[in-house]
């Protein structure tokens, strides 16, 4: 029997020979990205050692630029960490800086037919790259650093089908919403991406997806590898070779044909996403006082061209803040180059430094009578400040025209998204 | 480290996350004052009832989200273990490597009302509700994973391995 994408990474990074969900395997790592929160009071105990210091990365977003003493301490005490072992790839507050799981499929970090792993739950982001890459705990982080390898249960897999494109003016994420909404938890499985529907969808858009699939609690999430990842890895000088495609006889713990033509703009309810979004036009009258568009997810290029389309010549409502985060500090550059930063100023918006930001409750919490669109990651009560405070999500776009309208309402502009 | 546990019940629904154990306000705050604010959200008060050596039982994806160690803070207020129906497979991992009891066992939230008593095993995955002597079988820990717990949990092992700067001697 065959294997699909998941199973042969973990089985070539094994002594297991062939492996099959219910296997624990023990792996060797490729990559191990640390991050600065890492480093926080009560987290970090440090190695004497790293296995391979071109291997360990550190990555500071989390708390950049450091807003307390805790966060000052946490990233000298990184830096002191970096130089003591010789790591040679530390991505400092400077022009490099970004959140971890966008500098990691930048880089990229995340490579065809690798394991890497990180302390943050939405390193699932890396499958954008033919990559298994999940998120662990710091104590594992610490392990993984000393020793350069770990164990996996392997989970069964479910195998996304892909097919048509989308539609005007719906987004990857809006795919996502509707992912989660209709198929709930993907608890102890891995997802797998593919299907001629991907030809039509951007790097960004992908890793949209392979993000977000921490929200729905899956193990692995990864694409298929194809010639936009070809062609995206050869303008980075990175080699294809180490691709993995299932075999044909792969096993999936189901196949689910997934229409992206179907797909129309989406709303995720407070609280959680799982079997809790809907079609924006469902959606009773929501006004709404906060606004992101930003996160490891939603801060890519894509993310501030779809807003910065709908917000050219309008305003952001007078009863509305509008806070933008690049999701890296290229992106930033890039956005400020072809003149997007400009027009999202213009219009009102906030744009800040890359971080996690409002994402994790880190800059501009949320108070106990906000309602809060947002396009990051997660909506979890109290995520992003007060626990009364209600946090809906959408796309990018639907954010924008949400701030610009005092209310959640979908972009309206035909062939405004990317 | 025993593979057994046994406490009094507090019962909990589906898609308990790891904001609702550790918002993000306590994990900047000192370790030991972090457990006081555990289901803050969702269940205010609820820590003042807390006994040591209580368990939680819960439904469907019991501690999606962050990689934060929400299951040290968990330990740290006294919970002796978590049995539900599934579990994250993250927050799995933070269970194993701060040696936490945390074990995933389809059909457990029906198994038990609040207050009653489960025992459980990791080692073999039986639980049981002394209250009724209803029995089910969970997802048993494999023995590497058994190892992890009997050194007290991953940091633990790293220490006693000579491979942590600052050895407590």
């Amino acid at each position: 029997m065959g294997m699909n994408i998941v199973e042969k990474i973990l089985s070539g990074h094994s002594r297991h020979g062939e492996v099959r969900p219910g296997d624990l395997v023990v792996v060797g790592v490729d990559c191990a990205v640390g991050h600065d929160l890492s480093f926080y009071d009560g987290m970090w105990d440090e190695p004497k050692a790293v296995w391979d210091p071109d291997r360990v990365v550190l990555m500071f977003e989390h708390i950049v630029p450091p807003a307390n003493a805790q966060s000052v301490e946490a990233l000298d005490r990184a830096r002191a960490f970096a130089k003591r072992v010789g790591l040679t790839h530390v991505h400092d507050i400077g022009p490099d800086m970004g959140i971890c799981h966008q500098v990691i499929a930048d880089v990229p970090y995340a490579r065809p037919g690798e394991i890497l792993l990180c302390p943050d739950s939405h390193t699932c982001s890396g499958g954008v790259m033919n990559c298994a890459a999940r998120g662990i705990g710091i104590p594992e982080l610490i392990f993984v650093m000393a020793k350069g390898y770990t164990w996996f249960k392997v989970g069964e897999t479910v195998r996304y089908e892909l097919q048509g494109r989308l539609q005007p003016g719906v987004a990857s994420k809006d795919v996502f919403l509707h992912l989660a909404g209709t198929y709930g938890d993907h608890v102890g499985q891995n997802v797998e991406f593919g299907g001629p529907g991907m030809a039509f969808l951007s790097m960004d858009q992908r890793r949209q997806l392979t993000t977000m699939c921490a929200e729905i609690s899956a193990e692995f999430a990864v694409f298929e590898p194809d010639a936009v990842l070809q062609e995206y890895l050869a303008q980075r000088n990175v080699g294809f070779d180490g691709a993995v495609s299932p075999d044909p006889d792969a096993v999936y713990a189901d196949v689910r044909t997934l229409d992206l033509s179907l797909v129309e703009p989406r709303v995720g309810l407070p609280d959680t996403l799982i079997h809790n979004t809907i079609p924006l036009r469902e959606l009773p009258p929501t006004p709404i006082n906060r606004a992101f568009i930003g996160s490891c997810a939603n801060g890519t290029l894509d993310d501030l061209h779809d807003a910065a389309r709908v917000l050219a010549g309008q305003r952001v409502s007078p009863s509305v803040t509008l806070l933008v985060t690049p999701a890296s500090q290229d992106i930033y550059r890039a956005a400020a180059a072809d003149g997007t930063i400009a027009t999202l100023v213009d219009a009102g918006a906030v744009v800040t430094s890359s971080s996690c930001g409002m994402c994790a409750g880190f800059q501009g919490r949320l108070g106990a009578d906000d309602v809060c669109i947002t396009s990051s990651t997660r909506n979890f009560k109290g995520r992003m400040g007060s626990t009364e405070a209600q946090i809906y999500m959408g796309s990018s776009a639907t954010v924008a025209a949400s701030a610009i309208a005092g209310r959640i309402t979908p972009a309206d502009v035909a062939g405004a998204l990317t | 480290m025993s593979t057994t546990v046994e406490g009094r019940v507090w019962c909990f629904g589906d898609d308990i996350n790891t904001d609702l154990i550790q918002p993000i306000h306590a994990i900047l705050k000192p370790v030991a004052d972090q457990p006081r604010y555990v289901f803050e959200a969702n269940r205010p008060g609820w820590v003042d009832e807390v006994r040591p050596g209580d368990v939680i039982v819960a439904g469907e994806n019991f501690g999606t989200g962050s990689g934060r160690p929400a299951a040290r803070v968990l330990r740290d207020l006294g919970i002796a273990g978590v049995l539900c129906n599934s579990i994250n497979g993250l927050f799995f991992r933070n269970c194993v490597n701060f040696a936490f009891a945390g074990l995933e066992c389809p059909g457990v939230r029906d198994l038990f009302v609040e207050g009653q008593t489960a025992r459980f095993d990791l080692a073999t995955g039986r639980v049981e509700n002394l209250s009724t002597g209803a029995v089910l079988e969970g997802r048993r820990w494999e023995p590497e994973l058994l190892q992890i717990h009997h050194h007290g949990g991953l940091i633990e092992q790293l220490r006693a391995e000579g491979l942590l700067v600052g050895e407590a001697t």
